[in-house]
C-alpha cells in the first residue's frame, strides 16, 4: 500500500533527509520517501502492521519534535 | 508564513543591536572587558535563544549531529574563548541564512503551485431543479453541473448544452481558447473564458483528469535521480567527518604547538561549516523548479529521476502513426486534376452523412453548401451509391466500380501501398480518384532534425507495412525503422534496442500511450503525447506532453538539461565553498566570520540559483501564462 502523509513545520532539507532515512527502517516500511518541496512523506508500507502508524509518529516525533504528521 | 516573519524580526532586531554594541565597542575603548561580554552576551541570546533551546533538547535525546546543536557548540565555544563577536555573528548570520532559506522554499512552493493551479475550488451541481455550489469531490457521476464564465471545469464530462471558449493553457500550455458545443467532451481544469456550459459529470473527483494530474506532479515517483542519491549519501557522512575532523584539529596540533587557544577556534570553525544544508537544500529545489517549469509548459515530468534521464536521453524510439504521424487519414491528392471539382462535389454528396473516417476527411476537405436530396444506398466493404432524378453517383474502392461495369474505363495505375484511394463515377462513367493518406505532424521533421543534431539516434516502429513506413522513415530523415509489428512485437524490437545501447545510451520511447503501455513502461523513459483524458496513458509513462504537439520533447529536453546544468552547478559550488573555507581555516587563513559568510552566502547562492529552474523562458516559444 502507498500513502501520503502531509508534513508541517518541517523547515529544514537536511531535516527531510533524516526522517526519510529513520522511516524507512521501521519494520512494515517498505520505503519512503520525503518530498521536502511538497512537504510530503510518500510511503509504502505492508498493510498486514497494524502498528506502523503509531511507530511512523513516534519515531517523527523523536527525531523532529516540531513536525506534524497529517492524516494517519 | 507568521513564523517566518517573527524569525524575520527577530533576526533583524538582533542585527541592529549587533551594530550598536559593535560601534559602541569601537567608540568606546576603554570600557571593561566585562561590561562587553554582557552586551554580547544579550545579543547573542536573542538572536540564537531558540537555537540553543533546540539543541539542548536534542542533546537530551541523544541527537549530537543536528545543526542546531554544531552552531551551538560553535558558538557557545568561541564565547568561551573570549571571541564575543565571533560568537554573535555566527549565530546572527546563520539566523540570516535561515530566513532566506525558509522565504525562498516558501516562494518557489508557492509559485508552482500558481503554475499547476488547476484544483477547480467548487462545483455548480443542479439538484432538485437548483443550483448547489459544493466541493468537486462530492459530485457523482451522472449529476449535471453548470459552469459559468470565469469557472474551472470541476469534473470531466460531457456538454449537454451551451457553447464556450475554453481556456486550457494550464492543462496543455496551448494558449489558443478552444470553443467546445454540445456532444463534446470536456475536461476538468480548463478554464471557461466566455459562455455557460450544462455538463453531466462522466467520472468522479478522483478519477478526473486534474486529480491525476496533480497526484502525478505533488506524489511524483519515489524514484531518486542519482545526483540526488549522491547527496543523500554524502550528507550523512559529510558532518560526522568534519566534526571527528574539528576534534583532531583541536587536540593534535595542540599538542605539538601547545597553542590551545588558536587551534580550539580553528576547530570550533570547522563546525560552523559543517552543516551539508547548502547542498541538501538546493538539489531538491532546482529539481522541483524544473518539473514545476515544465508543468507549466504542459509537460509533465513524473520526478526527478525522469529529468535526470530526459536530459541524457539520446536514443529516441517513435511510435509512427499517432505519433509521427497525425493518426488521421487526410486528401493528398485528387486525379485527374481537371476533374478536382466533380470529383470532389461526388464523393460529397454520398459521405456527407457517413462517420466513417474516411469519409470525415473527404467531407472535411470539401466546402460545398446545397448538393440536392439524393438517396443514399451503402454498400458494405464497397462504397456508397447516391440516386436523385435519375442520376447515379457511385463513390467507393475498385470492386464497387467493377460491380457496376466500368471497371475497364479506370486507368490501372500503379497503386501505391501508403495511399487509400476511393473512386467517384457518375452515370456509369469513371471521373477520377482522391487520394487520401496519413499525413505526418507538420513539426516531426523539425523535431526529428534537431534531435539528430543533438546527437540523437532516431528510430521508428511501425505496424504498417514497408511502403508507407519507408516513404515516412524518408520523410523524416529517421535512421532506422522496423514495420508490420504487432503490439508485441514492438517490445521484443525495444528489447532488442535496449540490449544493443552503450552503457551511456538512454532510450526514449515516445508514443500515444493508448496501445504502448507496455513499451512505454519498459523504455528507460516513456513520453506520451496528446494523453489528456487517457489514464493508461499517464499512468504508463515518465512523461506526458499535455499539448499535442511532438515540439513538447525538445522543450523537454532544454529543460531538464538546464535543470541539471543548475543542480550540477550548486553541487560543485557548494562542494568547493566548504572545503576551501575547511581547508582556510583549518590554515588560520579565515576565520569564523568567514566561516560563516561562506556557510550561508553558498545556500543563499545555490537557492536562488536553484531558482532559475523556475524562470520561464522569454523568448520565442515561451506559452503565454
Amino acid at each position: 500500500m502507498k500513502k501520503v502523509i502531509k508534513l508541517e513545520n518541517l523547515d529544514c532539507a537536511n531535516c527531510g533527509m533524516l526522517l526519510e532515512r529513520t522511516v524507512a527502517k521501521i519494520d512494515g516500511v517498505s520505503s519512503a520517501t520525503v518530498n521536502f518541496m511538497a512537504q510530503k512523506l510518500i510511503i509504502e508500507y505492508d498493510e498486514a502492521s497494524e502498528t506502523v502508524f503509531e511507530n511512523i509518529k513516534k519515531s517523527a516525533k523523536r527525531i523532529l519534535p516540531d513536525v506534524k504528521l497529517l492524516g494517519i | 508564513m507568521s513564523k517566518t516573519k517573527k524569525n524575520l524580526i527577530k533576526t533583524l532586531t538582533s542585527l541592529a543591536f549587533f551594530t550598536v554594541v559593535l560601534i559602541c565597542k569601537i567608540l568606546i575603548q576603554s570600557a571593561d572587558k566585562y561590561v562587553w561580554a554582557v552586551a554580547f552576551c544579550a545579543v547573542y541570546l536573542l538572536a540564537g535563544h531558540d537555537v540553543l533551546y533546540k539543541a539542548g533538547r536534542n542533546i537530551i535525546r541523544g541527537k549530537v549531529f543536528d545543526e542546531n546543536f554544531l552552531m551551538t557548540i560553535a558558538s557557545l565555544g568561541a564565547f568561551m574563548l573570549g571571541e564575543y563577536l565571533e560568537a554573535c555573528a555566527v549565530m546572527i548570520f546563520y539566523q540570516i541564512g535561515e530566513v532566506f532559506q525558509g522565504y525562498a522554499v516558501g516562494k518557489s512552493r508557492k509559485s508552482i503551485s500558481a503554475l499547476m493551479d488547476i484544483r477547480p475550488d467548487i462545483a455548480r451541481v443542479i439538484r432538485n431543479g437548483k443550483e448547489e455550489e459544493v466541493d468537486p469531490e462530492e459530485v457523482s457521476v451522472g449529476e449535471v453541473i453548470t459552469v459559468r464564465a470565469g469557472d474551472r471545469i470541476p469534473l470531466d464530462g460531457v456538454v449537454t448544452e451551451g457553447t464556450c471558449s475554453l481556456n486550457t493553457s494550464a492543462l496543455t500550455g496551448e494558449s489558443k481558447p478552444q470553443s467546445v458545443s454540445v456532444g463534446e467532451q470536456v475536461i476538468s481544469g480548463c478554464l471557461c473564458i466566455d459562455g455557460k456550459l450544462t455538463v453531466e459529470v462522466q467520472k468522479e473527483f478522483y478519477d478526473s483528469t486534474v486529480s491525476k494530474i496533480l497526484d502525478m506532479v505533488e506524489n511524483a515517483s519515489s524514484k531518486k535521480a542519482r545526483v540526488e542519491s549522491f547527496i543523500s549519501v554524502f550528507a550523512k557522512y559529510y558532518t560526522p567527518i568534519v566534526v571527528f575532523s574539528a576534534l583532531i584539529l583541536a587536540i593534535v596540533p595542540s599538542l605539538i604547538t601547545w597553542q590551545w587557544q588558536v587551534w580550539a577556534v580553528r576547530a570550533l570553525t570547522f563546525l560552523v561549516v559543517s552543516c551539508p544544508c547548502a547542498l541538501v537544500i538546493s538539489v531538491p529545489l532546482g529539481f522541483f523548479g524544473g518539473i514545476g517549469g515544465a508543468g507549466g509548459k504542459g509537460i509533465l515530468i513524473k520526478g526527478a529521476s525522469y529529468v535526470e534521464q530526459i536530459s541524457k536521453a539520446n536514443v529516441f524510439v517513435f511510435d509512427k502513426t499517432g505519433t509521427l504521424t497525425k493518426g488521421e487519414f487526410s486528401v493528398v491528392d485528387v486525379y485527374p486534376k481537371e476533374n478536382r471539382e466533380d470529383i470532389l462535389r461526388c464523393a460529397y454528396i454520398c459521405e456527407k452523412n457517413s462517420n466513417h473516417p474516411i469519409a470525415r476527411s473527404i467531407v472535411k476537405e470539401c466546402d460545398f453548401t446545397d448538393v440536392g436530396a439524393y438517396s443514399i444506398e451503402e454498400i458494405a466493404g464497397k462504397g456508397i451509391v447516391a440516386r436523385a432524378n435519375g442520376k447515379v453517383i457511385l463513390c467507393g474502392n475498385i470492386t464497387l466500380l467493377k460491380d457496376f461495369g466500368i471497371e475497364s474505363s479506370v486507368e490501372l495505375q500503379t497503386q501505391e501501398n501508403w495511399q487509400t484511394r476511393v473512386y467517384t463515377a457518375i452515370n456509369g462513367k469513371y471521373l477520377g480518384y482522391i487520394a487520401l493518406a496519413d499525413t505526418v505532424r507538420e513539426e516531426a521533421e523539425e523535431v526529428v532534425l534537431e534531435l539528430k543534431k543533438q546527437g540523437c539516434k532516431i528510430y521508428m516502429l511501425t505496424g504498417d507495412g514497408i511502403s508507407s513506413a519507408k516513404r515516412v522513415a524518408r520523410e523524416l530523415h529517421v535512421d532506422e525503422y522496423s514495420y508490420g509489428l504487432l503490439p508485441q512485437d514492438k517490445m521484443t524490437k525495444l528489447e532488442s534496442i535496449l540490449k544493443a545501447k552503450g552503457k551511456k545510451d538512454v532510450v526514449c520511447f515516445v508514443g500515444d500511450g493508448i496501445n504502448d503501455a507496455p513499451v512505454l513502461t519498459r523504455a528507460d523513459v516513456g513520453i506520451s503525447m496528446g494523453g489528456i483524458g487517457s489514464d493508461s496513458a499517464i499512468e504508463a509513462s515518465d512523461a506526458v506532453l499535455m499539448h499535442d504537439s511532438l515540439k513538447g520533447i525538445l522543450s523537454a529536453k532544454k529543460i531538464t538539461k538546464k535543470t541539471m546544468r543548475i543542480v550540477r552547478q550548486n553541487i560543485f559550488f557548494a562542494l568547493a565553498v566548504k572545503f576551501s573555507a575547511l581547508a582556510l581555516s583549518a590554515l588560520g587563513i579565515s576565520g569564523m566570520w568567514y566561516a560563516v559568510f561562506a556557510d550561508v552566502g553558498v545556500s543563499v547562492l545555490a537557492i536562488l540559483n536553484s531558482m532559475r529552474t523556475l524562470k520561464k523562458d522569454n523568448k520565442k516559444g515561451a506559452r503565454a501564462f
